[in-house]
């Protein structure tokens, strides 16, 4: 029996039927759904089920581990929340932090590793100011890539606590400066709903399209079974008959239109997400986004090296022009020379 | 790729290597140990580049949990790869008991646990009493029920260094000694399986009774440590208090208000064990 | 008025916390953040002393004062550094009046 990632995909998406697994099936499984940042999730969806002893306890360890995750966000999220407590704009919470600040289904069991906030363009020495001072410090200090960062990212440089050894990525937008969609962030901010201790989150549409936007032009498609699980979770929770035609609107707005149609597409396909039959529509392409997405083998690996080879090269194309990114690696070749 | 499973305590893990030899050599010396069906864990060793798959071969380390910057071991060390593999799950993976760095040997249901900076001859000083009437529980990790407070064996390989394996082979007159690998970023390494008691009995817990810190290379004395002191080192001695959360710390608050702790200096193997049987005899 | 004056201070609520004196030292669990504080006198005291109540310096010091007889008047400066230490651990939250 030969196993892929969609072991891991059938499972999230139909718990009891884990009941068919040998041990040879639920060492894959548990083992790809570590590689892919899952088991926490996967702990959640069957919680409840039979299954065989050493797999619950490998399944307790995972809640375990999703528990402590999930209580170091939320503390991380105030710590930023009382760090910033003088500043009157909105700090908004994004990702795994916001999901489970937010009592999202999402963030059920799920790995958050930095903490993800988003404030205003103009607001960013005033933030950066207010952090540095509550004991944040630059994870390095180098002109050149706090130059790129400053030039070209979406967010400042990595900050690190230095007692409690924890990263915060301050972004002022959902994409790299140098992408080709711009996104409309002030729009975010403004509409972004707040939580009960003076933090936000992002509205359920851009809560989405940021996923969408992460999965496609940020990154190569690496965690993307967890990414579309999120996705899933939120059209599951948000997905009611006036929610489809405003994403469609909001995304639009947000020239990110296609990724988060691919990604409700993607989605369906792979988790049996409802959405509506507008939706649906297979795109030629999609074949290869899911055959990248379930590329592992039973020890976890990642298999189809070639297509992984594709979507790097094409994910720092959708990133940076070419130029750019020559000149960017030129700049990182010289440095370790 | 080969595969080799086996048990150590509670632990089940899952080696797969790109050459037999390693494997080989753990099956041999893991030989009395359980085979797991579903292992908690899987490390891999791999090539590499396909290239140094069959030149200068070079084992890189992955797994579950993996360090970024871990740097590959020439192949005749895979052996070692392969424990220190294990060992890499164990720190950065489990979350079933209290993990304390640390080593252990038991009596009369009764366990002393050593911890201490490496260099301080805990996992020498364990080996050396688990062949000398005590039974060996482990030499680098010691895991702390969480609702009853027992320390549980994990009693992998025996790693000796140094000095410590001409010690352990006048000691351990029919021990089964691993192959010996010279010049590893440790400096000579030799494995040795543990007694056949340490094997038969690792399913078993034992009651907390005595906590060292020793340190080798001084005059023999003894020092008493506060609570409060054992508690900050002990935290420092764990990969998963913090993890654990509010049962970790009940469990850590447990243990240093119910087992009394030394500091000890030693100069050589027969002077610690004195040292040992006599703060056995008041505290424990 | 100075900052002292103008801020209060409200102690992470008693259920959230565990407390546990070994030594010398005392061990202070929070529930919220999973952290460990090892912490000396009078930290415990200040947290013990503070109740579910949003306090001024002044105040948590005449609490003190009530309770362990001594002047609350010279040891505000004391109680205000620890307060502040509390502040940045999170065991105590500022709040501005």
């Amino acid at each position: 029996m030969s196993y892929d990632g969609m072991l891991l995909v059938d499972a999230l998406r139909d718990p009891a039927g884990t009941a068919r697994l040998d041990p040879a099936g639920w060492t894959a499984l548990l083992t790809i759904a570590r590689v892919e940042q899952l088991l926490g999730t996967l702990a959640r969806r069957l919680t409840g089920l039979s299954v065989p002893d050493a797999v619950a306890d490998i399944l307790a360890e995972a809640r375990v581990n999703a528990e402590y995750q999930r209580r170091s966000a939320l503390w991380e999220a105030d710590c930023a929340r009382r760090a910033l407590a003088d500043y009157s704009g909105k700090v908004v919470l994004m990702k795994g932090t916001a999901y489970v600040a937010a009592g999202l289904k999402a963030g059920e069991g799920r790995h958050i590793g930095d903490l993800d906030i988003m404030v205003a363009q103009a607001d960013l020495p005033q933030v950066e100011a207010a952090l540095l001072k509550a004991g944040w410090e630059w994870v390095k200090e180098d002109a050149y890539d706090d130059a790129y960062y400053r030039d070209h990212m979406h967010e400042l440089p990595p900050l690190i606590h230095k007692e409690r050894d924890r990263m915060i990525d301050v972004h002022h937008t959902i994409l790299p400066l140098t992408a080709r969609p711009r996104p409309d962030a002030a729009a975010m901010l403004a509409e972004a709903t707040a939580l009960t201790n003076g933090l936000y989150v992002l509205n359920p549409a851009d809560m989405l399209i940021h996923s969408a936007a992460h999965l496609f032009a940020d990154g190569e498609l690496d965690g993307g079974l967890r990414n579309l699980w999120d996705l899933h979770c939120l059209m599951t929770e948000y997905g009611d008959d006036a929610f489809w035609p405003a994403l469609a609107k909001r995304a639009a707005h947000h020239q990110l239109l296609a990724p988060v149609e691919r990604a409700v597409r993607l989605t369906h396909q792979l988790y049996g997400t409802e959405v509506p039959q507008g939706w649906r529509r297979w795109h030629r392409q999609d074949k290869h986004y899911v055959r990248r997405l379930t590329a592992r083998d039973h020890w976890g690996r990642g298999t189809h090296k070639f297509t992984r080879l594709l979507f790097y090269v094409r994910s720092h194309w959708l990133r940076m022009p070419p130029m750019m990114l020559a000149r960017h690696l030129w700049t990182k070749w010289r440095k370790s020379a | 790729m080969h595969e080799f499973r086996v048990q150590v305590g509670p632990a089940a893990f899952r080696i797969g290597s790109q050459w037999k030899r390693p494997l080989d050599q753990l099956a041999e010396l893991y030989r009395d140990y359980p085979v797991p069906t579903v292992p908690d864990y899987s490390v891999r060793l791999e090539s590499v580049s396909l290239l140094r798959r069959f030149i200068r071969p070079s084992v890189a380390i992955h797994g579950d949990y993996m360090l970024p910057d871990a740097a590959p071991l020439p192949l005749a060390q895979g052996l070692l790869a392969a424990e220190m593999a294990m060992n890499l799950q164990m720190a950065l993976g489990w979350r079933r008991h209290l993990l304390l760095h640390a080593s252990a040997v038991e009596k009369d249901g009764r366990a002393l646990i050593m911890t201490g900076q490496s260099g301080s001859g805990k996992s020498t000083l364990a080996a050396m009493l688990g062949h000398r009437g005590w039974r060996f529980m482990g030499d680098e990790f010691v895991l702390i029920d969480l609702d009853k407070g027992d320390a549980v064996p994990f009693p992998r390989l025996i790693s000796l260094k140094n000095e410590a394996i001409g010690a352990m082979m006048a000691t351990a007159l029919d021990g089964r000694f691993g192959p010996l690998m010279e010049a590893t970023p440790k400096g000579d390494i030799r494995h040795l399986v543990p007694p056949a008691d340490a094997i038969a009995a690792m399913a078993q817990p034992a009651r907390p009774a005595l906590l060292l810190f020793p340190s080798f290379g001084f005059e023999a004395t003894v020092r008493e440590v506060a609570p409060s002191e054992v508690f900050m080192r002990l935290t420092q001695a764990s990969t998963n208090y913090v993890a654990l959360g509010e049962k970790g710390f009940s469990t850590l608050t447990r243990f240093v208000q119910t087992v009394p702790a030394r500091a000890i200096d030693y100069r050589d193997g027969i002077e610690a064990e004195a040292l040992v049987n006599q703060l056995w005899a008041e505290c424990a | 008025m100075t900052a002292s004056q103008t801020t209060k201070y409200k102690a992470e609520p008693a259920d959230q916390i565990l407390v546990t004196p070994l030594d010398s030292l005392t061990l202070v669990y929070q529930r919220r953040s999973g952290i460990t504080h090892i912490v000396a006198e009078p930290a415990p005291e200040i947290l013990e002393a503070m109740g579910a109540d949003a306090l001024s310096v002044e105040e948590v010091a005449q609490r003190l004062a009530a309770q362990f007889d001594f002047d609350g008047t010279q040891a505000t400066d004391i109680i205000y550094a620890r307060l502040n230490e509390l502040a940045d651990l999170g065991l105590v939250e500022r709040t501005h009046a």
